[in-house]
């Protein structure tokens, strides 16, 4: 089975066939910006004791390549911020070093070693006092760098983590939380900083947000190739922005060091997999791509076209509706439309907007999600630029997992039951395409 | 016509120099004020001015020294209780006791204005150390982790987080101060330290038989302007120097 990433990160999957050979990685980003990529950051037999005898981190190994996000995840209290902070001496060490690139951090003053590792919070941490833009820029006036070249590339920066010009004259107090972390992820990114160290930056925001912020730092984070800490206890967070993901037992053990893919499916051991979660099985499958499913002709009506030719269309009592540039738009249930109805247009109102949209390059989960989501039971496969491709079902789906187990050479998970089900397979109309 | 000369006068400070005898309102009644601000402008005028003075500067004296010493009772914490504690009990000692033994400190005259200022310039102290201090630890524990992640050095830190932060703490503690201070000199007032103080010696002394309340009017009515003239600019000064808050509650 070819592991690779959701479509959002295409870009960024790409990448992580080159990190191993760092070189690539600095000639990647020295393309788009002229400056090398992350340092590599080494723990090297790190412990913290606190003065009141907790062991918080125990004589952890930890290498984070240059240009990638390793994820620390683990349960509260195991010693992740802990971790975390050791890297920029805002907690110093018991014993062991830490490392950036061949630089032993101890050996670095802690306010110059600080100006080069971006950090953010979860609460962000704004100076409620300074502006937006005073908030970013204040790390390069620290350094005291140029004043209107770092006012310009803090206004980029607003751009690229996609807050609006005009908030560059607000207070913190007058954006919302999720605005509010964008400034975050900006005033860390703005003297372009090789390191970042996130400690669960997206975990105040609701889930939407959260998903949206992801999205974006994964985007920035193709840009920018930067060597990130990231510190989640979201084990869904981990698996979705982690290049590599480290999880931590209580007591600062590091108990596994894994791509994401791997650590759903081979946990090292009981406590991984039991962190993991049990439908681990599920999640993995947002990690292999479904290739080329068998995607069949749906009959779709316009928004706007007519209720009767709607029914006519319609398969087990659903039609798909499109708008004018053929964007699915929602399904219309036509079997229970009263005769009275059948001469007026169909409006988006009565639409059911239950389904989720795969794209043609979805993973097995999106694909599957899509069938599973559908009223219909048809998921909607869409190209690039949301145009209706096709659908899938669920069990068409199902097959293409089994066939990916058969090829990787591990037995077929289905049972005799579920073998019956998926032969049950929708053979009319012109079924088979392939896209 | 009651003499000004009167047998009431507190035998602790007897030996000075009373207001010269000018024409006095007719109407004793607290109406009689403006007819007494009139007669006796000049004066009352004079008085007004070194009120202020001496209500204003302490305060900023005051600052000058709680800044710093607010900063250690933070900065090191074990001197917080100790520094706090003895600023409180500054603040119990009557005021009347220090203007008088000022001069024995000072080797100053007994009427020197000074004695009031630096008098009162301790009961800012006493005030307003506590005020810095609990000031510059109003930064939000976040605010206070990412400034030290950034980088910033400690002073850097004082300068552009954790002063700025202070100003609405401390400003609420200046108010507090200046209008303490209003009334504070005018007990100054009463042992000869020419201030608005003398115009309630004025009406006591003149309230023989029956109350002339005049000028102990005028006195009250001009303290409380002058404390609210103070107070406006003190909240001002600090609406000007937080827009910030502004930005935030206005919008
Ligand atoms: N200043 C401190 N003094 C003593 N013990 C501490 C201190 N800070 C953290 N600890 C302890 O060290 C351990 C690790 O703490 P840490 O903050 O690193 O956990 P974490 O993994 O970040 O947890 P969470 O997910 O809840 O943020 C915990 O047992 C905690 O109680
Ligand atoms: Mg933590």
């Amino acid at each position: 089975m070819r592991f690779t990433r959701p479509a959002y990160i295409h870009q960024r999957a790409a990448r992580a066939d080159e990190v191993a050979d760092s070189s690539m990685v600095s000639a990647r980003v020295s393309g788009r910006k002229g400056k090398g990529g992350g340092l590599v950051i080494r723990f090297e037999s790190v412990s913290k004791k606190y003065p009141d005898g907790t062991l918080a981190v125990d004589r952890l190994e930890l290498v984070a390549p240059s240009g990638e996000i390793t994820v620390l995840v683990g349960p509260s209290g195991c010693g992740k911020t802990t971790s975390l902070r050791m890297i920029n001496r805002m907690i110093e060490p018991t014993s062991g070093r830490i490392w950036l690139d061949d630089r032993d951090t101890a050996t670095v003053p802690t306010h110059e070693l600080r100006r080069g590792i971006g950090y953010v919070i979860q609460h962000a941490g704004l100076f409620p006092h300074r502006t937006v833009l005073d908030n970013i820029t204040t790390v390069p006036e620290l350094l005291g760098r140029d004043k209107k070249e770092t006012r310009r590339r803090a206004l980029e920066l607003m751009e690229r983590v996609g807050l609006p010009a005009h908030f560059a004259k607000r207070y913190p107090a007058q954006l919302s939380g999720g605005q509010q972390q964008r400034v975050g992820v900006a005033r860390a990114l703005a003297a372009d900083p090789p390191v970042m160290l996130m400690d669960e930056p997206f975990s105040a925001v609701d889930p939407v947000v959260r998903a949206q912020l992801q999205n974006e730092f994964l985007r920035l984070q193709g840009e920018l190739g930067k060597t990130i800490v990231f510190v989640t206890h979201d084990i869904d967070e981990a698996i979705k922005l982690g290049d590599r993901v480290a999880v931590l037992q209580v007591g600062g053990h590091l108990a596994q060091l894994a791509p994401p893919a791997e650590l759903l499916s081979d946990p090292s051991d009981a406590f991984v997999a039991g962190f993991v979660g049990r439908d681990r099985g599920y999640r993995a499958l947002g990690f292999a791509e479904a290739g080329r499913l068998p995607v069949r002709k749906e009959h779709a009506v316009r928004l706007g076209g007519g209720l009767g030719e709607a029914r006519d269309a319609a398969e087990d009592g659903w039609v798909l509706v499109t708008d004018a540039e053929d964007r699915p738009q929602g399904w219309l249930r036509t079997d229970r439309l009263p005769e009275a109805a059948l001469p007026g247009p169909v409006t988006a109102q009565e639409l059911n907007l239950g389904g989720t949209l795969a794209p043609e390059t979805a993973t097995l989960r999106e694909a599957l999600d899509s069938a599973l989501s559908s009223p219909s039971g048809r998921g909607v496969i869409v190209d690039g630029a949301g145009r209706l491709l096709g659908t899938v079902t669920a069990s068409e789906v199902l097959t293409r997992i089994e066939q990916q187990r058969v090829a990787d050479g591990r037995p077929p998970a289905r049972d005799a039951g579920l073998d019956a089900e998926t032969d049950v397979g929708r053979d009319d109309g012109e079924g088979g395409e392939v896209v | 016509m009651p003499s000004p000369v009167s047998p009431h006068v507190s035998p602790g400070v007897a030996p000075r120099v009373l207001p010269p005898v000018a024409p006095l309102a007719q109407d004793s009644s607290p109406l009689g004020m403006f007819g007494y601000f009139n007669d006796h402008r000049d004066e009352v005028l004079n008085w007004l001015w070194y009120h202020t003075w001496l209500s204003a500067v302490p305060v900023v004296a005051g600052l000058l020294i709680a800044l710093p010493l607010g900063w250690v009772a933070r900065r090191y914490r074990w001197t917080y209780p100790p520094l706090v504690t003895a600023a409180g009990l500054l603040y119990t000692i009557p005021s009347i006791a220090l203007f008088v033994a000022m001069p024995d400190i000072l080797g100053t005259q007994i009427l020197d204005p000074i004695n009031v200022a630096v008098a009162l310039t301790v009961y800012s102290v006493a005030l307003l150390v506590r005020v810095v201090a609990d000031g510059l630890g109003a930064v939000p524990d976040d605010v206070a982790q990412a400034a030290t992640a950034m980088g910033l050095t400690r002073r850097q830190r004082l300068l552009k987080v954790e002063l700025p932060l202070a100003v609405p703490v401390i400003a609420a503690g200046v108010r507090v101060a200046v209008v303490a201070n209003v009334s504070l000199v005018a007990v100054a007032g009463t042992i000869g330290v020419p201030n608005l103080g003398q115009l309630f010696t004025t009406g006591f002394q003149l309230s023989v038989g029956s109350p002339y309340y005049p000028p102990i009017t005028l006195g009250i009515v001009l303290c409380v302007l002058l404390a609210l003239a103070l107070d406006l600019l003190v909240v001002g000064g600090t609406w000007l120097a937080t827009p910030w808050r502004r930005a935030v509650s206005g919008s």
